[in-house]
């Protein structure tokens, strides 16, 4: 039960990222009364960053098993 | 009817020495001074006993004792085996090819006359 | 249709449907045949961790504060990719040590201290029972607003009713006798609770369904989707920002610390720590959950937004609270069965975390507060008692009533107060107390009981001012004066401005000094003595967790004990029976032998201690095993040799790896050199062996022809002689031999005698040969002499050099031709030495004999002759003694062209005899030099 030590890394990857992606100064770019497709900008970035780290870590972990 | 002895060794002093104690018992003697001359003489002319040396040139004695051994024709033959190395490997050796004695050098006269008579049974 | 008995009749409905639930996944763990082994399952009781706060609190707070509410899902979900690293670590530790809550992994941690789980207790029951009252507030106010349907009351007055006519009040017990059926059905060492976990796990899917289904009516039915919803929400007044902005509130910082509080809290919150790690039952399930339960965490509050958005659209004041928009906004538009059904979503998020939660807390309760007491006041009793475990439950069960009454009570007098709303973050704020502690002591060895306490202390502390105690302020409980002046008007000590500190939330402020204050203390206090013996082994067990393949705690003790004492103490909390099967359990996996031959060695006593660890806790484990072991106290110094040796075992490994291979490489060698003598030994036989063949062989004759002469006194006069001159030709023959055998013997041990003065060669050949050209003349033959004038002369042993040029032309006249034999020996100056041939007309010699000649006793005779006299080993002592000089002799020769004989010796002797054998060389050097 050991996570290959790539995967592992690529986990504290996606952390990292994901903590810059929900903080200050990032988040502020997309702080704006700007719309996509209708929907708020910060609302549409943050959802999408989130699953984008969800499916970066599934991708990453489940392709790890072998 | 006297009996044929053949001695096969390469150093001719002992091929000599030999030959003089076995003709005054009177035996007839046969000479080889090499392996393969030991062998054809003794198919050729059916000695009853051979005196073979095992350190002989082209052919040593256990191969020639073997030869001997693997011919039917020649079951009767008694073999006694010369041999200048006493080791009890050699020994057993050439008493597992068939050697009937095995005698090591140097050797008493008199035993070597006693043995050679006791195997031609006279 | 929405009215009290159907509400009741859903209620206990589903109440009931959890029952089954969990008793079925009981049975199911009973047979072996588990139905929450799977990732998905796990993931899903993760969930737990939304409870009413998020059900309907999200919204509330997404009314005020727009996305504000997501730190609290980014958090974990930032965490769990960590997860890898942080809960596998805690689980693996749990599962080494028998750890079955967070106050019995600090406690563990930092020595098996009673006096740290305690403390770890009283602040989860402080952090925790008023967050479990936020769940009774909820299940009552949502069951009060469905009663009044159709019309939508605010639920504000509910808390007046009497509590027998108060619904959440049945729900609590309901409750309560839901955890104590399925959370101490029986006293177990790893205190798993797999029925309870279905149920949670079931109860995640309902809300999640639920939720969904009121996010997409309220998006798509009762608005035309999200972009109408924000087309609409831009026309209001006001509620844009809701939508597009970090609140202003909260700002930056508050978002960040949202989001480590947050973080914190998916690793330290009890129910989180339960789930996750205590009731883990296969590592592997946190790959699949690492990812899945921030994906719940997404779809959960994907609607939110929205839904807090159109609920402040469609109730535009009307004062509806948008804590209830969930419910209401179907209500609003009387859709009963979708109402219906976020009632028992809403339900579900409460009962989960009532009960995990409590069950939870019980245990700790249980094991970290009251055994200790109980065992401090009254250990004689205990230790009289044959069977605990009745005891023990009964602790835990009168916990678990103890806690829901607790939160009830809280619930009934905090009511709508502001302490009681804004628990959800007060108590994310407690539990983060414990990171410190927590963390530090799965990666920091030098962590100590006393840093820990002083940390949890002085944190607890600083929140209890910082922000329980202004909660209380806010809720009208102390005097405002508190909040805005500071105690007894001291400004520097208002508890939200602590020390002048402004510009940060509450949230922000309290996170702030209270770590400052926990992890200050923590590592200071640390700092200021080294770990004892017990801390020390306590931290290597935690901190290289997962380097270890199996658990070093049983070689950190020392002692003796008696199996039947350990098996009695077992039984005595686990009950006989349970206590009998674990120990039969352990002597089938060692070695299979009957229990009560087990040895009672350090890993028996560890191995009894953790299964009472699971029961009563890792301090009071330890507590009662010294009560019937005879432990000797390591010191810190041998507790640090074991720890060393346990973190070295690696190194030495790679260390016997390397030596192995040494070894191996060493064996290889030793196997060789081996094989060697033996091969030298084996020649050496066989020389011995020629030796005595050659010795033998004269012998023969002079025996045989003297034993003729004197049996035959009448012998002829001519056989007579010629015996006689046979007996003294093989007698001379043996002399020979053995004059030679020594010489060689001699010269190849470095004992020989070396004369080395000016050779003139050519004299020297000249000598040679007129020494042996009485054996030419016999034989008919002639020597040629191809000696050029005017050489240098050459360094050597005369009488050497004359032995190796007779025995060389002694060779060739043995084989040459009778008559017309021809030996021509000539004599060349090379640059560096000079150079002597000696060749015939004789046969030649065969290729493959070529180097046979030179070795001792190897005589190549013609198949056409009789065996060459001499002893076969003139050549090989020639070859020593030119190459003793530096030089080397070699033969050409070809069949039927005759030999030549060579040898080559050097002008200046370029340390030859070196060359052949160094340590002789010296010798023969030496003794040339002397000459």
């Amino acid at each position: 039960m050991h996570l290959r030590i790539l995967t592992g890394e690529r986990l504290v990857a996606v952390f990292l990222c994901g903590c810059v992606l929900f903080n200050y100064p990032l988040l502020s770019l997309f702080d704006r009364r700007v719309d996509v497709f209708g929907i708020p900008l910060i609302y549409v970035y943050i959802f999408a960053a989130w699953a984008g780290l969800i499916a970066l870590m599934a991708w990453f972990i489940e392709r790890s098993r072998d | 009817m006297s009996k044929k002895v053949l001695i096969a060794d390469d150093e001719p002093n002992i091929v000599i020495s030999l030959e003089f104690l076995l003709r005054r018992e009177g035996f007839e003697v046969l000479v080889a001074v090499d392996g393969e001359e030991a062998l054809n003489k003794a198919r050729a002319e059916r000695p009853q006993l051979v005196l073979l040396d095992v350190m002989m040139p082209k052919m040593n004695g256990f191969d020639v004792c073997q030869a001997l051994r693997a011919d039917p024709e020649m079951a009767g033959m008694r073999i006694l085996m010369l041999t200048a190395k006493g080791r009890d490997t050699e020994v057993s050796k050439g008493l597992g090819l068939g050697a009937d004695a095995y005698v090591t050098k140097p050797f008493s006269t008199k035993d070597l006359v006693a043995q050679v008579r006791q195997l031609l049974g006279v | 249709m929405l009215n009290g008995p159907a509400i009741f009749a859903a209620s206990l409905l589903y109440l009931v449907l959890l029952f089954a639930v969990a008793w079925w996944g009981d049975k199911r763990a009973d047979q072996g045949r588990s139905i929450i082994a799977s990732p998905t399952i796990y993931a899903l009781s993760m969930a737990v961790y939304c409870t009413t706060w998020t059900f309907y609190g999200s919204v509330g707070r997404a009314a005020v504060s727009g996305i504000g509410f997501l730190p609290i899902y980014l958090g974990p979900t930032l965490v769990m990719a960590l997860g890898w690293f942080l809960l596998l670590k805690m689980i693996r530790i749990a599962k080494a040590n028998r750890i079955t809550s967070i106050a019995d992994f600090i406690s563990s941690r930092y020595g098996k201290s009673h006096l740290l789980g305690g403390l770890v207790t009283v602040i989860a029951v402080v952090g925790i029972v008023p967050y479990i009252a936020l769940q009774l507030k909820a299940v009552s106010g949502s069951v009060s607003l469905l009663l009044h349907y159709p019309e939508i009351v605010m639920p504000g007055r509910s808390a007046t009713l009497p509590v027998f006519a108060d619904m959440s009040f049945y729900i609590a017990l309901i409750l309560a006798a839901f955890t104590i059926v399925f959370g101490t059905r029986h006293l177990d060492a790893t205190e798993r609770h797999e029925g309870m976990v279905a149920a949670i796990a079931l109860e995640s899917g309902v809300k999640l369904v639920s939720f969904l289904a009121v996010g997409l009516y309220v998006t798509y039915g009762l608005y035309d989707g999200f972009a109408d919803i924000a087309r609409r929400v831009a026309a209001a007044d006001g509620l844009h920002r809701l939508a597009t902005a970090i609140p202003t509130g909260q700002g930056y910082t508050g978002w960040f610390s949202l989001t480590l509080l947050a973080g914190l809290a998916i690793l330290f919150l009890p129910r989180q720590f339960q789930i996750a790690v205590v009731e883990n039952v296969g590592e592997s399930h946190l790959k699949r959950a690492a990812w899945l339960f921030p994906l719940y965490l997404l779809l959960i509050n994907l609607f939110v937004l929205p839904i807090a958005l159109g609920g402040l659209l469609h109730f535009a004041g009307q004062g509806v609270d948008a804590d209830t928009f969930v419910l209401t906004l179907p209500m609003a538009q009387r859709q009963e069965g979708l109402a219906l059904l976020v009632f028992i979503g809403g339900l579900s998020a409460a009962t989960g975390m009532v009960i995990v939660e409590t069950i939870a807390l019980s245990t700790m309760v249980c094991n970290d507060l009251v055994m200790p007491a109980l065992l401090r006041l009254r250990g004689q009793a205990l230790a009289g008692s044959s069977d605990l475990s009745r005891l023990l439950l009964g602790i835990r069960r009168g916990a678990i009533a103890v806690i829901l009454l607790l939160g009830y009570l809280y619930f009934r007098l905090a009511g709508e107060a502001y302490a009681l709303v804004a628990i959800g973050l007060i108590s994310f704020a407690a539990v983060a107390q414990f990171a410190p502690a927590m963390i530090g002591g799965m990666y920091w060895r030098g962590g100590t009981r006393g840093g820990a306490l002083a940390g949890l202390s002085a944190g607890f502390l600083v929140w209890c001012y910082t922000l329980l105690l202004p909660s209380f302020a806010k809720s009208g409980w102390l005097a405002a004066d508190f909040l805005t002046q500071g105690p007894f008007a001291i400004a520097l000590l208002r508890p939200q401005q602590l020390f002048g500190l402004t510009g940060l939330d509450e949230i922000s402020h309290c996170l702030f000094w209270s770590f400052f204050a926990n992890i200050g203390a923590y590592i200071a206090v640390s700092i200021m003595r080294p770990p004892t013996a017990a801390e020390a082994s306590q931290a290597t067990l935690f901190v290289d967790a997962l380097k270890h393949a199996r658990p070093v705690g049983a070689a950190l003790w020392r002692g003796r004990a008696k199996i039947s004492d350990l098996l009695a103490l077992v039984g005595r909390f686990l009950g006989p029976q349970r206590a009998e099967a674990a120990f039969a359990d352990y002597a089938r996996s060692h070695g299979g032998v009957a229990v009560d031959v087990l040895e009672a060695d350090a890993e028996l006593v560890h191995f009894a201690e953790s299964l009472l660890a699971g029961a009563i806790g890792s301090a009071s484990a330890r507590v009662m095993v010294a009560s019937v072991a005879t432990e000797e106290p390591l010191s810190l110094s041998e507790v640090m040799d074991i720890l060393d040796e346990a973190s070295q075992l690696r190194s030495y490994s790679r260390e016997l790896e390397r030596k192995s291979r040494e070894l191996e490489a060493a064996t290889r060698e030793l196997k060789a050199a081996n094989e060697r003598l033996l091969e030298l030994d084996r020649v050496k036989d066989d020389i011995m062996s020629s030796v005595t063949h050659e010795l033998r062989t004269p012998l023969t004759s002079i025996r045989a022809f003297s034993e003729i002469l004197r049996d035959d006194p009448k012998m002829h006069l001519a056989d007579r002689e010629r015996f006689l001159g046979l007996v003294v030709s093989e007698a001379e023959r043996l002399t020979r031999l053995i004059n030679q055998t020594l010489d060689l013997a001699k010269i190849e041990s470095g004992n020989a005698d070396w004369h080395a003065t000016e050779v003139d060669l050519k004299a020297l050949i000249e000598q040679s040969v007129a020494a042996t050209s009485q054996l030419f003349r016999e034989r008919g033959a002639n020597v040629e002499l191809d000696l050029p004038d005017q050489l240098p002369s050459i360094l050597a042993d005369h009488d050497r050099l004359i032995q190796v040029m007779l025995n060389l032309l002694s060779n060739a006249v043995k084989f040459l031709p009778p008559d017309a034999g021809l030996v021509r020996v000539s004599l060349r100056a090379g640059a560096d030495g000079l150079e002597v041939a000696v060749a015939d007309n004789g046969p030649g010699i065969r290729v493959q004999d070529q180097q046979l000649i030179f070795e001792k006793f190897r005589q190549v005779g013609d198949s056409m002759t009789a065996k060459p006299a001499g002893t076969g080993l003139g050549l090989p002592i020639s070859r020593r003694i030119i190459e003793h000089f530096g030089g080397r002799l070699w033969v050409q020769s070809a069949v039927g062209e005759g030999a030549t004989f060579c040898f080559f010796l050097p002008f200046a002797q370029t340390g030859g005899a070196t060359e052949i054998a160094p340590a002789q060389g010296v010798h023969s050097q030496f003794v040339m030099e002397k000459t």
